[in-house]
């Protein structure tokens, strides 16, 4: 006690009392954090517990039968893969342009702060909408009826925005003394692009893109009315069983063949929706983590 | 030539003696406070010492004026800077002698709301005539920053990177540069095992070293240098100074300092600038010794600034 009393550094009441309060105040923000964590986990679990008995190689292999009652996923699988690749091959060089024009090139005028202004409300727009305007723009006004292309070109239109302000994020990451270098040393701004920006940034760009492809994946109302179809004929095996659907060809998704079967058709199995909802969710989560580890890997890369 | 015995071995305010030259040949204009009518916005023209006539000139500023906006920078800046020899800018903060160093190679093109009045003449050309092109320009100027700026590739690639984009691919060349370029820079046997890393593996001086070998890599005429020694460690400081010392001749070098020692240790002519006019532009030994303005006087005495 007296030797308490004796050192200068005791701690007096108010000190004891902030600590007691950081203390609380650490304990319940850990707490909160973890409980997020709950529900993630609870889906997993309560998916793949009441898809197991549908679960298998053929589940995946093998097309819808006899209204969904028997046989796999496949054709929506394959549908959904081509939608993904179709609309990132639009959506990707536009939208990484776009971020290097808006990031590099343009002037910080009216227009540019216009431009930005319309990517991130575009950003905002609920996908339904994007279906609709999908619908007028791409399927009537361009007449390109219902098909793979028109629903790509809509699902591009949706990601677009998160391309192009992840790409100019990316971008601006990279110092801006190393552009002044190139500049100072007579590079043009499109060789200092090319030499120095794009290569230090081209991971955190990809990741963007990278992430895209879950949204592009697992969205049902922007291809509700633009291609996606109930039921299609697919091959069972051969060239035709991997690339059923051309571009002008009415597609099935996964994210729609799930509304369906879970909403419009009787008698399908339990274990079959849900086991097309894991299959959605384990695509989802291999993406992300692929993302992820780029996004790690890169981080261990970065030298300044 | 009298002498005002007023000048003599004074000592200034804190105590401490000082040694100051002998001023009164010089005091042209009396009594006249220089930076309070600048500070007023006056334009007053700068004394220049008559050695500069016996120079070889590279570059001749004629009258140049920059504005940020509104907000002039510059005014009618008028001076010489000799071939192969360094010549200094020093100042107090925010005079503007990097606003200055960057209009040589218009690298202040980029920034939208510059605009320059005046002349600069390299070698007889003006460097604002219609058909120059900045990025020649720029090619025939060597710059280099305050804080070290190698880029995030190997230590060769930092080097030739010039050559790069001028789209050189032979490998003889690019070696033959690199290694000439680094041992004009000082740095060639301390890295000439490891010209694979990372140019970001280097310590601060040696980095400072590789972007001043990046910057001679193309040949340049001029070398720009903005404070390249403030960012450093004495030790590395005294490199990069002999260095520098060792590169004259080869090169013209325009450096601005902070560092009044360094200044007089390094540059054979000095231009001191105040809120973006130019005071008095003389040899060195010149305006460090027997300035002609007292306003140079007292802040190469550390009196101001
Ligand atoms: N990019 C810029 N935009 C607007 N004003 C600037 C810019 N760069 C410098 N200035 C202004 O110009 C003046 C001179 O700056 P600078 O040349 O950097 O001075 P110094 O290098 O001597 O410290 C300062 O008043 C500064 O605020
Ligand atoms: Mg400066």
């Amino acid at each position: 006690m007296s030797n308490e009393l004796n050192n200068p550094f005791a701690a007096t009441d108010q000190e004891r009392q902030a600590r007691e309060k950081e203390k609380f105040i650490k304990l319940s923000t850990q707490l909160i954090t973890w409980l997020l964590v709950i529900p993630v986990v609870a889906i997993i679990v309560f998916l793949v517990y009441k898809s197991w008995p549908a679960l298998s190689v053929e589940f995946i292999t093998e097309n819808p039968k006899v209204r969904m009652t028997a046989g796999g996923i496949w054709a929506p699988l394959i549908g959904t893969f081509f939608l993904v690749l179709v609309s990132l091959i639009i959506a990707a060089p536009i939208g990484i342009l776009a971020g290097v024009y808006l990031n590099e090139f343009a002037r910080d005028n009216w227009l540019t702060r216009f431009i930005n202004l319309a990517v991130v409300n575009l950003a905002g727009v609920p996908s339904i909408v994007h279906g609709l305007f999908g619908l007028g723009a791409f399927v009537y006004f361009l007449g390109m009826d219902r098909c793979l292309l028109a629903a790509s070109c809509t699902v591009a239109v949706m990601t677009l925005p998160v391309i192009i302000t992840s790409t100019k994020e990316a971008l601006a990451s990279v110092p801006m003394a190393f552009r002044v270098a190139c500049w100072n040393m007579g590079a043009t701004k499109w060789q200092t692009i090319r030499t120095i920006v794009l290569p230090n940034s081209i991971s955190g760009i990809l990741t963007g893109v990278i992430l895209q492809v879950a949204r592009a994946a697992g969205e049902t109302a922007p291809i509700l009315f633009t291609g996606a179809m109930i039921s299609s004929r697919v091959a069972d095996s051969g060239w035709d069983a991997w690339v059923p659907y051309g571009l002008e060809d009415r597609f099935m998704a996964l994210s729609y063949h799930l509304y369906i079967i879970s909403t419009q058709w009787q008698n399908v199995p339990e274990s079959f929706k849900f086991g097309t909802a894991a299959v959605m969710i384990g695509l989802v989560i291999a993406v992300n983590s692929i993302s992820i580890g780029f996004r790690i890997y890169l981080r261990s890369r970065k030298k300044w | 030539m009298s002498t005002d015995s007023k000048n003599m071995n004074t000592t200034t305010e804190n105590g401490l003696p000082t040694i100051l030259p002998d001023l009164s040949a010089h005091q042209t204009e009396g009594d006249v406070d220089r930076l309070r009518l600048i500070e007023n916005g006056q334009v007053i023209p700068a004394v220049i010492h008559e050695d500069i006539n016996d120079e070889d000139i590279i570059l001749e500023i004629n009258k140049l004026n920059l504005w940020y906006g509104n907000a002039q920078a510059l005014y009618d800046i008028t001076f010489e800077v000799p071939r192969g020899k360094v010549t200094s800018l020093i100042g107090p903060s925010g005079c503007g002698k990097s606003t200055m160093l960057r209009c040589v190679n218009r690298i202040n093109d980029l920034i939208d709301s510059v605009r320059i009045e005046g002349d600069m003449i390299i070698d007889g050309d003006s460097i604002f005539a219609p058909g120059v092109d900045v990025i020649e320009l720029r090619k025939r100027m060597g710059m280099v920053f305050q804080k070290p700026n190698p880029f995030p590739m190997s230590i060769y690639e930092n080097v030739v990177y010039p050559l790069r984009i001028d789209g050189v691919r032979d490998r003889a060349e690019l070696d033959e540069v690199c290694e000439r370029s680094l041992r004009g820079a000082a740095l060639w046997d301390e890295v000439k095992d490891r010209l694979r890393e990372s140019g970001l593996s280097l310590s601060g001086g040696q980095q400072q070293r590789l972007c001043i070998a990046r910057a001679i890599a193309s040949d340049p005429e001029m070398l720009l240098l903005d404070e390249p020694c403030s960012a450093l460690d004495p030790v590395a400081t005294a490199k990069i100074e002999e260095l520098i010392q060792n590169l004259s001749g080869d090169y013209s070098i325009l450096i601005v300092t902070h560092n009044m020692q360094q200044a007089s240790r390094l540059s054979d002519y000095t231009a001191f600038m105040y809120l973006g006019n130019l005071i008095e532009f003389g040899p060195t030994y010149k305006i460090f010794s027997k300035p002609e303005t007292k306003e140079t006087e007292d802040y190469v005495t550390g009196r101001f600034g």
